[in-house]
């Protein structure tokens, strides 16, 4: 198992999905002799998933059944241990487009923070390319580091513990693409233009208040990036629902004809059944705004 | 990136062949750099021969004769008197003492787009009473009115999804660039990955899920009719090696791949079968939309030795040894059809190649986006996925996706599923100006989307359902009911 390959099976060390049902997933380490409890029971890692082939179906000791899924970055988002704010799939989704990554782009990113974003950055631009990513807070740039390598991903990847604003990124005009997802924006972006590559490459900083948009655009235009817009996306998900409407009575049509009305009454309780999606009740109204910007050649 | 040559920047250049994109401002064109060929773009034309050897990015200037100019970095307007509001700005239609005729005759004169702009500012009775801000829209409009420069870039995904979006909405299905954000990534599509694509899209995901690709892997381009169309795809002026991962493979096969009856023969026979008539059969390979139908419709399948169960390089070797032993007695006797029969080889060769990168049914990814209903495209497609891989169905429409959700959810082997559309709305950021664009997208289309896993043996032969243990399908709906 690797975050940037698929195996068939399941092996000592590898990290599986366990699909519990419907919205309700957990990530494991594998490791023999090791057990898992769920509400469906203990899962038994030497006999229930070593060796079992990625998607197949494993029964708990009390009868239930999960699924265990091969980890992909969209999974490991879903269920990676939270050491901060983390980015979701379809702000992670649109970065990656606007951002023009693909396989072997040098990207800069800071802050790690919890490796969401991380991960679906070392996927894209696998196997060639490489990610140099900042963070200031030492236990969660160590925490990071030791996830990639478990995720067998650590040599597409540079953690760097200091400071994005003071200290940069560490490396200059290598980056096609910088990430910022950081309380002040502004002050990296001369870091970020510097971490470009001459040739000149894209710029994204993720802030959820608009005041931080504000001064992080006025920076990456007096730093002379082009191209400057903000965007926000929001997912909508649809739930399918089959609902069932009730028809309204109106009483017999044809009131010439008592005998009909009588003997024929309109049943009080006819409906209709229909297939539709609903939107929940509530969702997620804000993540942050994505604000774009591209370098053009020095 | 590696350098080649002694120029260091000889990677960056523009050169003869490549597929560009030219921007003005927020519009985009996709074209093929040849030289003296006419090019028409915003209501203006040129050629675009003095853009080869230039670098990417660069901004050029059209002049007249339709040249183009590199341009110097532009130096920015700065207004210097200013009003406080508009309570003195009468909307009177005289303004601008600069009539139409003064105007065109300003052009005539070969005058740039700044200084016209420029004239346009010293005649306007009114401009120095505007606001700061709104003389900076003032120049902005007539910037984008009079200049006449345009920009050459390289094709990336995020260029091609907005330039399609932007200019020929209908030809992508409606799909919104960030709505192909979300396919890309939520089908995980990456280097290495053998992905099966089904679009009708004009080529833009299939283009972009090879650049996800990067040349590493497979991908398998199922199309509808007689060929598929790749315009999109070809606009992204992928490097040569890219299109050695691309296969491709029609849908009116796709019974006849899944009974196991792929007849890779069935060309050749019907080759001897109309050698009688040479020009109706010339007619019939010339015209490939008619070739995939007839394929279909041919009953001959006498010849068994090549069986779809036997691992696919190596028919597809002994066929080809078969063939060519086959084809050359065939040349010999008649060699007027000899090149049609090449092209012909060279489209069941294809076949018989996507046949074997199917039959694994192994794959690692499936992305569907087309004007075909999809319900049936992905019950079918999804039979060539391994277990434990996602895929995306993207419909213009929702009710198309609730109902193959429904028949997933019946039919099981597919977890987390997903319908979904999202919402994307573009900000003005400007000193003390903020706030959202007027205008906003009113949707981007709707996805689905889930991960396989292993289907239970009952359910693969033929009857689905009434497997799961009874107590669990209760909690399951229970969970959802409650969710």
């Amino acid at each position: 198992m690797s975050f940037v390959e698929y195996s068939e099976f399941i092996q000592e060390g590898d990290v599986a999905i366990i699909f519990l049902g419907h919205e309700s997933m957990m990530a494991v380490n594998v490791q023999h002799g090791a057990q898992t409890q769920t509400r469906y029971g203990v899962i038994r890692h030497s006999t229930d998933l070593i060796g079992q082939r990625f998607g197949s179906k494993v029964t708990c000791s009390k009868g239930g059944w999960v699924y265990v899924l091969h980890p992909t970055p969209e999974l490991w988002t879903l269920n990676l241990p939270h050491r901060t704010q983390i980015l979701y799939t379809t702000d992670i989704a649109n970065i990656t487009l606007m951002l023009e990554l693909k396989p072997g782009s040098v990207v800069c990113e800071s802050g790690t923070g919890s490796g969401s974003l991380s991960h679906a950055i070392i996927r894209t631009i696998a196997p060639t390319g490489h990610l140099h990513t900042v963070e200031f807070h030492a236990q969660r740039a160590e925490r990071a580091a030791e996830e990639f390598c478990r995720h067998k991903v650590a040599h597409l990847v540079t953690v760097r513990n200091q400071d994005v604003c003071k200290d940069g990124f560490g490396v200059t005009g290598v980056a096609d693409a910088v990430f910022l997802d950081i309380p002040s924006p502004w002050e990296a972006i001369c870091h970020a233009k510097r971490a470009i590559k001459k040739q000149g490459g894209r710029l994204c900083s993720f802030s959820p208040c608009i005041e931080q948009v504000q001064r992080t655009c006025e920076a990456m235009l007096d730093q002379g990036f082009e191209e400057v817009c903000t965007l926000e996306v929001l997912l909508r998900v649809q739930d399918v629902r089959s609902v069932t409407m009730s028809l309204p009575d109106f009483g017999p049509d044809d009131l010439t004809d008592p005998a009909q009305a009588t003997s024929d009454p309109a049943p009080s309780n006819a409906s209709v059944t229909l297939k539709t999606a609903i939107p929940p009740k509530e969702m997620a109204g804000h993540t942050g705004y994505l604000t774009f910007a591209t370098k053009t050649r020095e | 990136m590696a350098n080649d040559g002694d120029d260091p920047d000889a990677a960056f250049r523009v050169r003869n062949g490549d597929y560009v994109v030219l921007k003005r401002g927020d519009v985009y064109k996709s074209v093929q750099i040849q030289s003296k060929r006419k090019v028409v773009f915003e209501k203006q034309w040129f050629f675009l021969d003095n853009a080869v050897g230039q670098l990417y990015g660069t901004t050029f200037e059209v002049e007249s004769g339709g040249t183009l100019k590199p341009q110097a970095p532009k130096g920015t307007q700065n207004a210097k008197e200013a009003g406080t509001d508009n309570r003195n700005i009468v909307d009177d239609g005289r303004s601008q003492k600069l009539t139409k005729d003064d105007i065109e005759s300003l052009k005539e004169k070969g005058l740039k787009g700044q200084e016209i702009i420029q004239h346009l500012i010293d005649n306007s009775t009114t401009f120095r009473d505007k606001t700061e801000f709104a003389q900076e829209k003032y120049i902005k409009k007539k910037k984008k009115k009079y200049e006449s420069s345009i920009t050459i870039l390289k094709p990336t995904a995020r260029i091609l999804a907005l330039m399609y979006h932007g200019r020929e909405w209908g030809k992508v299905c409606h799909l919104r660039y960030d709505t192909l954000a979300q396919m890309l990534t939520l089908g995980n599509i990456r280097a290495g990955s053998k992905v099966i694509v089904f679009e009708t899209c004009a080529g833009l995901v299939l283009g972009a899920v090879m650049e996800r690709l990067g040349g590493y892997g497979t991908v398998i381009q199922m199309y509808p009719g007689g060929g598929p169309t790749r315009a999109g795809m070809e606009s992204f002026g992928f490097p040569p090696h890219f299109h050695d991962t691309l296969y491709e493979f029609p849908l009116c096969k796709m019974n006849a791949l899944l009974g196991g009856k792929l007849d890779l023969e069935s060309k050749d026979m019907d080759t001897n079968h109309s050698s009688g008539s040479p020009d109706e059969s010339s007619d019939r390979i010339e015209d490939p939309s008619e070739s995939g139908p007839r394929e279909e419709a041919s009953p001959l399948t006498q010849e068994m030795e090549t069986s779809s169960e036997v691992p696919g390089v190596k028919v597809d070797e002994e066929d080809r040894k078969e063939r060519e032993r086959r084809r050359e007695m065939k040349v010999r006797s008649k060699s007027i059809n000899s090149e049609k029969k090449l092209k012909m080889e060279e489209k069941r060769r294809k076949l018989a190649l996507a046949a074997a990168q199917l039959e694994g049914r192994n794959a690692d990814g499936l992305v569907i986006a087309s004007r075909f209903h999809p319900c049936p495209v992905l019950l079918g497609l999804l039979k060539f996925l391994s277990p434990s891989r996602p895929f995306v169905v993207y419909c213009q429409y929702r009710e198309p996706l609730i109902e193959c959700y429904t028949k997933l959810r019946e039919q099981g082997g597919v977890v987390n599923l997903h319908l979904s559309d999202s919402w994307l709305r573009h900000y003005q950021v400007l000193p003390n100006r903020t706030h959202p664009v007027l205008l906003m997208s009113g949707g981007g289309g709707y996805l689905l989307t889930g991960t396989t896993v292993a289907m239970d043996a009952p359910k693969t032969s033929g009857q689905p359902k009434t497997e799961e243990p009874s107590a669990k399908r209760m909690k399951l709906q229970e969970a959802e009911g409650s969710a």
